[in-house]
């Protein structure tokens, strides 16, 4: 496939591009729409984690929205408490990829898969959600952050630069921060694929028996890879506790934990780029969707979600790609006939 | 003596509800390996159709007992034919297309409805066990469950139509070769448990507040309950539904109702880790 770029050159892009958003976007557009496109790219990263963990480790996780949560609480509870956040950026990776150690190692060391892994995920992301939705009341804080129950966590410090605590990341910083992350998220996750690792995680998703009978311990892979996506997801919940400077319970909900999956299916399984493109463009068709509030948001992506499992089950960037190819060859073909 | 009873009209009525709640899923994962996860939305729109139909002047029973299954039924039949129907086998993307369903429901419910709570209330009053009042709706629940489940237990073992089905789950292929219809078996099997969730819902409308988003609360206890209980329809439904009613309320009385849940979540999480073939995948083999 020549279509695909190498590694390096998909490095060389996603560097080019990050650049670009960080310099021209503040300048065409006013710090609202910088804010605007902010929660996209952080949005971005959180549909990367699970392209990674569902279309290349095979693992379908319908309670993803659990390590966006944790990464969110998790920042927002270490920075009020420390009065400090790069330490709370790093507890809000820690939380949730440890969270996905236990979590893992209690449904792939005991063979879960499938619909039981859809029902476990699921079940377990309701019980955050109902937890943390029932924390007000002021004996619900954790060290000096008080839960807040229903109506979450407010005043959550922004970022700010690695020793300088005075130095707060304003919107444009923690914009350029949110790019880079993604850049980096991306290009990280290519070369982890690419890697020996990352082939034997693809082979344990295209045949788990195969790949045990080759003596890989399939479990073992599959709780890494759960990981991995747990701690990116942690990344976003942590972006988007900054963002908003406030994180409720709202971010453990089960819309939460669908839309990622929307952002990929309509993106296209097993692909980067494919989600990236589909969190994108469902994100803005929803923003203007409540912007005209002529049709229910809902009813376009629940529609869109089962079109496209039904039409296009393959997604949109593989079935352009597909055509592209199918367009380019046919042209060589009319090229030979011609000489 | 007034406080067992009151506790175990609670607990029995707690049961009850997730056999409603459940039994349609059931149904189709057992009988077509199909997890719907619009059937939440079933539910919410059966509770829909009965509090419209109470509305606008019908009786109370002939809503909740007849017009909101049938109503949802022919959903459902509609639903087996444009979606469900060209996705067989294929059971994640099954879920997928089912969950867009179910976003798709609550997004067309809100538009007709508004995202406001709607309800209505019960004719059946309190009744007074010893000294103290329960709600006489419970006995109501209690009773539409075992009836609801005599039927469906009558309609598998002794109609000819359960035999088909029953046929059809264990081999489509051999079903087929007989000359059963398979895809028309699956249609029927679908439309059935959406019936079943549409009476869950009218059911279900006089005691919960009914909001278009309702669904997702619905949908996960089912869930649970069909896979806790595993591949015996029947029986899976009933012994998932027994462990984790009761955990459910002897837990929300020693607790709080939220922290009840969540011990009935718990539950089921243990149970599919300890058991993944379900209940009836390790009990009572063979049954239905």
């Amino acid at each position: 496939m020549t279509l695909e770029l190498n590694n390096w050159a998909a490095a060389l892009v996603a560097g080019a591009g990050a650049l670009l958003a960080i310099f021209l976007i503040p300048a065409i557009f006013n710090e609202y729409e910088v804010l605007q496109m902010m929660i996209y790219v952080i949005l971005a990263i959180l549909a990367l984690s699970l392209a990674f963990i569902w279309g290349i480790g095979g693992i379908l996780s319908f309670g993803h929205a659990v390590f966006f949560g944790l990464g969110a609480y998790s920042y927002a509870i270490a920075a009020i408490n420390f009065g400090e956040t790069t330490s709370a950026f790093l507890v809000a990776i820690i939380v949730p990829s440890l969270f996905a150690a236990v979590l893992g190692y209690f449904m792939f060391y005991g063979r879960i898969s499938d619909v039981y892994l859809g029902a476990i995920t699921l079940t377990v992301s309701l019980v955050f959600f109902k937890v943390a939705n029932s924390t007000s009341g002021p004996s619900y804080r954790i060290g000096k952050a008080p839960l807040g129950g229903f109506n979450g966590i407010p005043s959550v410090p922004r970022l700010t630069v690695p020793g300088f605590p005075e130095w707060e990341l304003g919107t444009i910083e923690l914009f350029s921060l949110s790019v880079v992350l993604l850049a980096l998220t991306y290009v990280g996750l290519r070369f982890l694929i690419s890697s020996d690792f990352g082939r034997i995680v693809l082979s344990v998703k295209e045949n788990e028996r195969r790949s045990e009978l080759l003596g890989y311990d399939v479990r073992r892979y599959k709780l890494l890879t759960f990981i991995i996506g747990a701690a990116i997801a942690g990344i976003a919940g942590c972006l988007y506790a900054n963002w908003g400077n406030y994180t409720d319970p709202s971010v453990f909900a089960l819309s939460q934990s669908v839309q990622v999956i929307i952002w990929v299916v309509v993106g296209g399984v097993g692909t980067l780029i494919g989600p990236i493109v589909g969190c994108f463009l469902l994100q803005w068709l929803t923003t203007w969707l409540t912007t005209i509030d002529t049709i229910n948001k809902d009813v376009i992506l629940g529609g869109i979600l089962t079109i496209v499992v039904l039409l296009l089950p393959q997604g949109l960037v593989p079935t352009i790609r597909n055509l592209a190819w199918t367009v380019a060859a046919r042209a060589t073909r009319h090229e030979e006939k011609a000489v | 003596m007034t406080f067992v009873l009151t506790a175990g009209l609670e607990v029995l009525a707690g049961i009850s509800s997730l056999v409603l709640i459940a039994l349609g899923l059931a149904i189709v994962f057992g009988m077509m390996r199909v997890i719907n996860l619009a059937h939440g939305e079933f539910l919410m729109l059966g509770a829909y159709t009965a509090i419209t139909a109470v509305n606008s002047g019908v009786n109370f029973y002939i809503a909740i007992l007849f017009i909101a299954p049938l109503t949802v039924g022919l959903i459902g039949l509609i639903v087996e034919r444009l979606v469900i129907r060209h996705l067989y086998g294929r059971i994640v993307d099954t879920m997928l297309a089912t969950w867009g369903l179910s976003l798709l429901f609550v997004g067309l419910t809100t538009t007709v409805f508004g995202n406001t709570t709607t309800g209505i209330s019960s004719p059946i009053g309190a009744v007074t066990i010893g000294n103290a009042n329960v709600s006489g709706y419970k006995f109501f629940i209690i009773g539409v469950a075992v009836v609801t489940i005599v039927l469906v237990i009558l309609l598998l073992r002794k109609t000819e139509f359960g035999l088909i089905a029953r046929a059809t789950m264990q081999n489509p292929t051999m079903a087929a070769a007989v000359g059963v219809d398979p895809k028309r078996t699956y249609a029927v099997t679908f439309a059935l448990g959406a019936a079943l969730a549409g009476l869950a819902g009218g059911v279900m409308a006089p005691i919960t507040g009914i909001v278009p988003g309702i669904g997702t609360t619905f949908v996960a206890k089912a869930f649970i309950t069909v896979i806790g209980g595993g591949a015996s329809v029947m029986v899976g439904t009933l012994t998932a539904s027994t462990i984790f009613g009761t955990v459910n309320q002897v837990a929300s009385f020693l607790t709080t109702p939220v922290l009840g849940e969540v011990a009935m979540l718990l539950t089921a999480v243990l149970l599919v880790r300890l058991m993944p073939q379900g209940i009836t995948g390790r009990f009572f083999r063979g049954s239905i």
